[in-house]
């Protein structure tokens, strides 16, 4: 390696500027540089163009004009987009779907990991977790194919029993009373076991002489469960509450894709749906991009005030 | 331990956990059950039944399924994304995780940032779409791969692994007189592999699973990979490429519409279930990996 002498570094550091010290570093290094290059090049294209790109929402896209040449319009189509209904109704859908998810999804499996805990036989534990993890490996499309089958009304074994017992099929994927139910559950069903993972690290990283000396001092297992395992889960806890506070205005795209139909638009259809089918099915390209960057900001400065919040009250955030 | 018996209440709650666990259990396997259990039952049984084990068992909906030129095609192209997607995903990471992870590396932190800006901010669909079609890339295996070739989050992980590893390994294979190439290839690579393995298998199983790029990137049938063609015939109930009759050649109808659909689904269910018990421990010591860091 070339490796220019210490006297041509110092005479270099002093009569030029940083800049053409940062250059220099690069040079030096320039290994290390030739293997970094075709990362971030990857990045600043497939990457960092999109995010360019997202200046459609203020331009009307002519396809012969590309990017560049399409004219601006300004505001106009966050103008249009906050006075139709259809827009508002299916934000208010994302919201309250991610807020369901937030509510009933998020705890489920911190409970599942404190029950896990308690299972005392290690092989009994292991297998129910490598079941557990099952639903996480199988894809949405996948799990959509299944549970139309499994939730219909016709040939559903949960229909068939409620016939058996004499009660009226359920239409679960096109009723929408039960719509946002079934998108709970069945989110709850995949990914209990797969999110408790951190929940159970954090567990497994508690000091064994904290539980030797509350055993000591006469506690039982329910307590040792609320005064040790828990609090000492509460920095992962934390972190994992504001990932999924900025989750809020991100809708599970691929659930609801492969779940939802025409029936249940009013109460399913979220910002990814709508963002989808204006753009790709009716080719609003720039419209369909103003509301993507709607929601983009939305979901990134809910994630910075989490974070905010966040290392106000622990000391601790993401970053 | 020892010095306190358990408590009746804690025992009954023991009794419960225990159960609670096995509801579970059979909560999260019964639907693939039913499901393996509907792809092979014929048409005369197919409509009741809630138990697992079919009254009668034909193959014939399976044999269907698997004569389908669309399903094999599409298992090619599902094949061929991950193979080449898990490989050059995988090159790309490391080669840009390792400069990175060293301290004198210039104006490391911006770059890093760079990349981890992408995590929680970017173009979107839209944009994305476009700048696929305008590369030309519709229609192309490489729709599928370079989009997505390199996530921030792989990066971080594979170069917080780099990071812990003590600095003094290379620097004594320096002194003996090797160069940066047969450090990188003799010393850096042999010490990352849990961390590349693990890696390896996320890509993989991501390409695997992957079909909305496919939805919108391949206009051809051919093109699409199974997962998609998997949801035209079942949930899109697309004639066209469902392509399978369910009668025999004297007109009798020998399978039902929705034992073809459960097989279909089984097809492209069935290596995941046969793979996951084997990788999932590799999934999860990633995972580990990950909030150690957080």
């Amino acid at each position: 390696m070339n490796v220019p002498s210490s006297k041509t570094g110092k005479n270099l550091s002093m009569k030029s500027n940083a800049f053409v010290r940062t250059l220099y570093q690069y040079w030096k290094y320039k290994y290390l540089v030739l293997l970094f290059l075709p990362g971030i090049i990857y990045f600043i294209i497939f990457k960092y163009l999109p995010i360019y790109g997202l200046v459609l929402a203020f331009k009307d896209y002519r396809f012969l004009d590309g990017i560049m040449g399409s004219p601006w319009v300004g505001f106009k189509h966050f103008h249009e987009m906050f006075s139709l209904q259809s827009f508002w109704e299916v934000f208010r859908n994302t919201v309250i779907i991610s807020f369901y998810h937030l509510v009933f999804g998020f705890p489920a499996p911190i409970i599942f990991a404190l029950l896990l805990n308690e299972i005392r036989n290690v092989y009994y534990k292991k297998i129910v977790q490598t079941i557990s993890y099952l639903p996480h490996f199988v894809s949405w499309v996948i799990l959509g194919g299944l549970f139309m089958q499994f939730l219909s009304p016709s040939i559903g074994p949960i229909n068939i029993l409620i016939k058996s017992l004499g009660g009226t099929p359920i239409y679960f994927l096109a009723d929408p009373k039960w719509f946002r139910s079934v998108l709970v559950i069945t989110e709850i069903w995949k990914s209990l076991g797969w999110g408790s993972i951190v929940y159970l690290a954090a567990i497994s990283g508690i000091d064994p002489s904290l539980y030797e000396s509350a055993s000591i001092d006469g506690a039982g297992r329910w307590h040792k469960a609320i005064h040790i395992t828990l609090p000492s889960m509460m920095p992962v806890i934390t972190i994992m509450l504001i990932l999924n506070v900025g989750k809020l205005v991100n809708d599970n795209f691929d659930q609801i894709f492969n779940l939802y139909n025409p029936a249940v638009y009013k109460v399913a259809d979220v910002i990814g749906t709508y963002t989808y089918r204006m753009g790709l099915e009716n080719m609003r390209y720039s419209f369909s991009t103003a509301v993507g960057l709607f929601r983009n900001v939305i979901s990134f400065t809910l994630l910075i005030i989490a974070n905010q919040v966040s290392k106000k009250i622990n000391d601790y955030g993401i970053w | 331990m020892a010095i306190r018996r358990s408590s009746a209440g804690e025992k009954v709650f023991d009794v419960f956990n225990y159960i609670f666990m096995f509801i579970l259990c059979l909560t999260t396997i019964y639907p693939f059950l039913y499901l393996f259990s509907n792809s092979l039952a014929s048409s005369e049984v197919a409509q009741t039944q809630i138990t697992i084990i079919p009254k009668s068992i034909t193959f014939e909906n399976y044999k269907r399924v698997l004569t389908n030129p669309l399903i094999s095609s599409g298992y090619y192209n599902t094949i061929l994304r991950t193979a080449i997607g898990t490989f050059l995903g995988l090159v790309t990471t490391f080669a840009l995780a390792y400069p990175l992870s060293k301290k004198y590396f210039p104006n490391r932190n911006f770059w890093t940032g760079i990349i981890v800006f992408t995590m929680f901010f970017g173009g979107g669909m839209i944009p994305t779409y476009i700048l696929v079609r305008n590369l030309n890339l519709m229609n192309t295996i490489w729709a599928l791969i370079l989009p997505e070739l390199v996530s921030a989050y792989n990066f971080i992980i594979v170069r917080n692994y780099m990071m812990s590893l003590p600095e003094s390994i290379e620097e004594s294979a320096r002194i003996d007189g090797a160069n940066d190439i047969i450090i990188l290839i003799r010393i850096v690579l042999p010490v990352c592999k849990p961390i590349l393995a693990t890696v390896a298998l996320w890509i993989a199983v991501w390409h695997w699973n992957s079909w909305f790029d496919s939805m919108i990137y391949s206009q051809k049938a051919e093109k699409q990979v199974v997962q998609l063609i998997m949801r035209r015939i079942v949930l899109e109930g697309s004639q066209q490429v469902m392509n399978m009759s369910t009668m025999d050649e004297s007109g009798l109808r020998v399978v039902t519409p929705e034992s073809l659909k459960a097989a279909t689904v089984m097809v492209t269910t069935i290596p995941i279930l046969l793979v996951y018990p084997f990788i999932q421990k590799y999934f999860v010591k990633g995972v580990m990996l990950g909030s150690l860091k957080g």
